[in-house]
């Protein structure tokens, strides 16, 4: 942390930080606050009138079932969305680390669905799933298949997942390849030479040394479920049907923004911030303690 | 060019202080080197002369300025470094004349000098040549010519050889001896080895834990070790330090390996078991310690002949006035 | 490769495309979805071959948006995206690196506060902080503007904890090097420093512009004039009804319009993607 060499300046460094210092305040500090400061207060139906009630909030989105159900449901897709994501791109890097020719290739062509914004993969992966148009949709019905997401809470929820996993892949991908590219050769052929066939050795050798990545990929990935799914699900199901998909970010924005419901969204987004820290600490300490300067 | 003077010099970090009072005088032109072990302070003196690090007591001159409040910038003075500190993406040329855009001179002045620097360091084909580009010493001599274009009052030097292998190293010794005959310019030195300082030293500031134990000529450090750190740091194998007695009180008798002079065992004033002989070619080194058990003070002798070292011990006497005397309690010299 | 075991090289290529198959898929469908009429792709299945309204329906969403839901012009959007994916990198870069210069270098009161408080935001994803930043931007009359579109999103302590820990690595020997050559702090960061920290500019450049180009919830929360959606929006805003009801192939084609950009910069900088994906995770 702490270099050597250092200048004297009595106002240069504030200057330097200050553009930063000045939008982090404005855009970052002042609307957290005002986060918690509604989360605090009720207002009237016109807005006019505000008034304090401490927890009271935070009391009543603990006891509304739909609240509960949301967490429920935000766990569940974040669970699946992180292993799927994880499972696959590790299957996919551990294949990419074997094959000598066309490695390039492989990764070039897997890497650019980083490029796809939540959104739009959602919109696609709803377009192939279209209750009647999606080709997708046709085969699964001519598999004997009743598939309609916008019906089917299910459906639904396997719908997002196919479209989140789908634009993690290749994230996943990229530091899976780079942490069993990290792993050092000789120690695949000491097993090797021990007689431990390919299979034996991923699972004793190869996984357990990238336990770093993994569990560093897992945090990630589960943070993108919390938050940067939010694309997807607005674009495809808006939280629905019913409640099936609705993650907590997203009802946040539904409660805040649709329903106007400022002391509920904002109680919401407080919580969610204490769930941002806790994962955001995990990662720090967990990453921090591997990285030397 | 300039006189540095020392005077009281201190440097602490909050409570630890590395320095303790260091005073000398540099004259105008003269090649200084500071060495001293790890630790000693060297490169902190040196740092404080460039500016590098804040001086908490005393008073360092260049030339007849006190430059305690100066900036590096303004004290007229150019460093090399150890790592050499070459900017990796500017060229050899744009290196050198870095300080000098900086102070706007003329870019006619700029490139004439970074010319004949080139040229007296024998870069002249390496000019547009990235520091990526260059060997080790090649890149040691882009640094000092980045040092010389200055055209200071002192250049300072951190340990500028210590990166570079056994052989350049030697060569480089050569090359800094004849720029200094050609140049001129009062140099302060830092090493950790001594066979450097001894080489390339009009004088000596030898250090040990932040105090400057000896100031003066190698040859006059050499035969007139102030203490027992100077004797046994100045010189390889150092000097021999073996507890003995004169005029009724406990001393350290200093004789150097090479003072020691095998001799008929009538005549013996020390014998020494041998443990180990070191065969150079030129000379041999025996290792051994004094007769009178394993327990015995070790000992070495730098016999120029090979020696005949089945008996297993050597006898050996040296001249009187070869001897040095040391308090074994503070390690300073006693002068009879 | 430790030993030769062909079918098992046989089998990781095997696996490896069916992968580049499943994730090249949905691009594929929407590719030829984009080159046929609204009649064709509403006939399920639809074609599996490319269609003959390529240029057609590029036009029409180009010019004129599509008739149902939004009427903003692809190539409105296509500028607006263009906008934030580079307003946003050439912003954050810009404030991370002098930022990350004066917390390295410099010794002054405030700063470890300082740190603290940049480090901070990562806790504070827009996501959490939705309706009072709206709210913000309104007060200050920043609705539906390229400013409100871009400020917020460009402090970032991802930014600056990269040029920080590059900083780092940069040997101190240089910064004194630079001293004894009189050169005072903001010489040292504009001849030096920066110079130095191009590779990893064009790292944080290449995500940042990905990151820029797919924005979403933001600029839905702040924009609603037509003329300011970006392409990603857009797409989202022509999606009126129930499938029957949207003009998917124009949809699809927006999408390529909103995919191409994106992919083409992970593609032909790949170098410098992975290097800055890899860099800004640590």
């Amino acid at each position: 942390m702490e270099k050597r060499v250092v200048f004297r300046s009595a106002w240069l460094p504030y200057a330097l930080v200050a553009p930063q210092i000045a939008i982090t305040l404005v855009f970052f500090f002042w609307p957290a606050a005002q986060a918690v400061w509604y989360s605090l207060h009720l207002q009237d139906a016109f807005g006019l009138k505000v008034q304090f009630v401490g927890l009271a909030n935070f009391a009543t989105l603990f006891k509304d079932s739909n609240y509960l159900a949301s967490f429920k449901v935000t766990a569940l897709f974040s669970v699946l969305v992180a292993f799927f994501g994880i499972a696959i791109s590790l299957l996919l890097a551990t294949m990419a680390d074997r094959v000598l020719r066309g490695a390039m290739a492989y990764k070039t062509l897997l890497i650019w669905p980083y490029a796809v914004a939540p959104a739009v993969a959602g919109v696609l992966w709803a377009f192939i799933f279209a209750p009647s148009i999606g080709i997708l949709t046709y085969i699964l019905k001519g598999w004997g298949v009743d598939w309609n997401w916008i019906i089917k809470g299910d459906q639904a929820m396997l719908l997002v997942v196919i479209a989140a996993v789908w634009k993690q892949i290749s994230y996943n991908f990229l530091f899976f390849l780079a942490g069993l590219q990290s792993i050092p050769k000789s120690l695949i052929e000491a097993a090797a030479i021990d007689g431990a066939s390919p299979f034996r050795r991923f699972w004793t050798i190869v996984f357990p040394l990238l336990s770093p990545t993994t569990f560093f990929l897992l945090v990630v990935n589960i943070v993108y479920a919390f938050f940067d799914t939010f694309g997807v699900i607005d674009a495809t199901t808006q939280g629905g049907p019913g409640q099936s998909t609705n993650i907590l970010v997203y009802k946040v924005y539904h409660d805040g923004v649709k329903a106007a419901d400022l002391g509920g969204s904002s109680a919401q987004s407080v919580i969610l911030m204490f769930i941002v820290i806790v994962l955001t600490v995990a990662q720090f300490r967990f990453i921090e303690r591997k990285v030397q300067y | 060019m300039a006189e540095i003077s020392f005077r009281n010099v201190r440097k602490s970090y909050g409570e630890l202080e590395v320095v303790h009072g260091v005073s000398a005088e540099v004259a105008d032109g003269e090649f200084v080197v500071i060495v001293g072990p790890s630790g000693c302070g060297k490169s902190t003196l040196l740092r404080m002369v460039a500016g590098l690090e804040t001086i908490t007591g005393g008073e360092i001159s260049i030339g007849d300025r006190v430059v305690n409040q100066l900036e590096p910038k303004d004290r007229d003075i150019a460093m090399v470094f150890q790592n050499y500190a070459l900017y990796p993406h500017m060229s050899v040329y744009d290196n050198m004349a870095y300080g000098l855009r900086i102070r706007g001179l003329a870019r006619s002045d700029i490139d004439a000098r970074v010319r004949r620097a080139a040229e007296i360091l024998e870069l002249g084909g390496f000019l547009e040549r990235k520091p990526r580009e260059l060997s080790g010493g090649q890149r040691q001599r882009v640094a000092m010519g980045r040092a010389i274009v200055r055209e200071p009052a002192a250049f300072l030097f951190d340990e500028p050889l210590s990166n570079l292998d056994a052989k350049l190293r030697v060569q480089m010794r050569a090359e800094l001896q004849a720029l200094h005959r050609r140049l001129g310019t009062t140099s302060l030195f830092v090493t950790h080895d001594q066979v450097e300082a001894m080489t390339l030293a009009h004088r000596m500031i030898v250090m040990n834990a932040g105090r400057a134990e000896q100031i003066g000529s190698p040859l006059d450090v050499y035969a007139n070790p102030a203490t027992t750190f100077v004797a046994g740091f100045i010189g390889s194998p150092p000097m021999n330090l073996i507890p003995s007695e004169r005029g009724g009180r406990p001393v350290l008798l200093g004789v150097r390996p090479e003072h020691l002079e095998p001799c008929a065992e009538s005549e013996a004033m020390m014998t020494v078991d041998i443990d180990l002989l070191e065969p150079l070619g030129s000379d041999t080194l025996v290792y051994g310690h004094l007769a009178g058990g394993r327990d015995g003070t070790r000992v070495a002798v730098r016999l120029h002949e090979s020696v005949d070292a089945r008996t297993g011990h050597l006898a050996v006497r040296y001249d009187p006035a070869k001897a040095h005397f040391f308090d074994p309690q503070g390690g300073q010299r006693i002068v009879s | 490769m430790v030993e030769n075991r062909p079918w098992l090289t046989f089998l990781s290529h095997s696996v490896l495309m069916l992968g580049v198959l499943a994730v090249a898929f949905p691009l594929y469908v929407t590719f030829i979805a984009s080159t046929h009429t609204l009649e064709a792709i509403m006939q399920a299945p639809m074609p599996l071959v490319p269609g003959d309204q390529l240029v057609e329906n590029f036009t029409q969403v180009l010019t004129a948006g599509s008739t149902k839901g939004s009427k903003a012009a692809g190539a409105t959007m296509l500028v607006n995206s263009l906008v934030m994916a580079l307003a946003i990198p050439l912003g954050k870069i810009t404030i991370s690196v002098i930022s990350a210069f004066a917390i390295v270098y410099f010794r002054f009161p405030l700063r470890m506060f300082f740190f603290w408080m940049i480090f901070v935001t990562l806790m504070l994803p827009v996501e959490v902080r939705i309706i009072p930043t709206f709210k913000v931007i309104a007060d200050l009359g920043m609705l539906n503007t390229y400013a409100g579109l871009t400020v917020p999103l460009i402090a970032s302590a991802t930014a600056t904890f990269l040029f920080r820990q590059f900083f780092m690595t940069v040997p101190d020997e240089l910064a004194e090097a630079a001293r004894v050559d009189g050169a005072g702090p903001l010489r040292f960061f504009w001849d030096v420093l920066l110079p130095l920290s191009k590779t990893t500019m064009a790292a944080l450049f290449v995500i940042q512009f990905i990151y820029g180009w797919n924005q979403y919830l933001w600029p839905l929360l702040i924009t609603t004039d037509e003329s300011m959606y970006t392409t990603v929006i857009g797409i989202k805003r022509m999606i009126v009804g129930g499938d029957a009801a949207n003009e998917w192939n124009l949809i699809m084609a927006t999408a390529i319009l909103a995919m191409l950009p994106p992919a083409l910069v992970v593609m032909l900088m790949q170098k410098w993607f992975v290097k800055g994906l890899v860099e800004t995770e640590k």
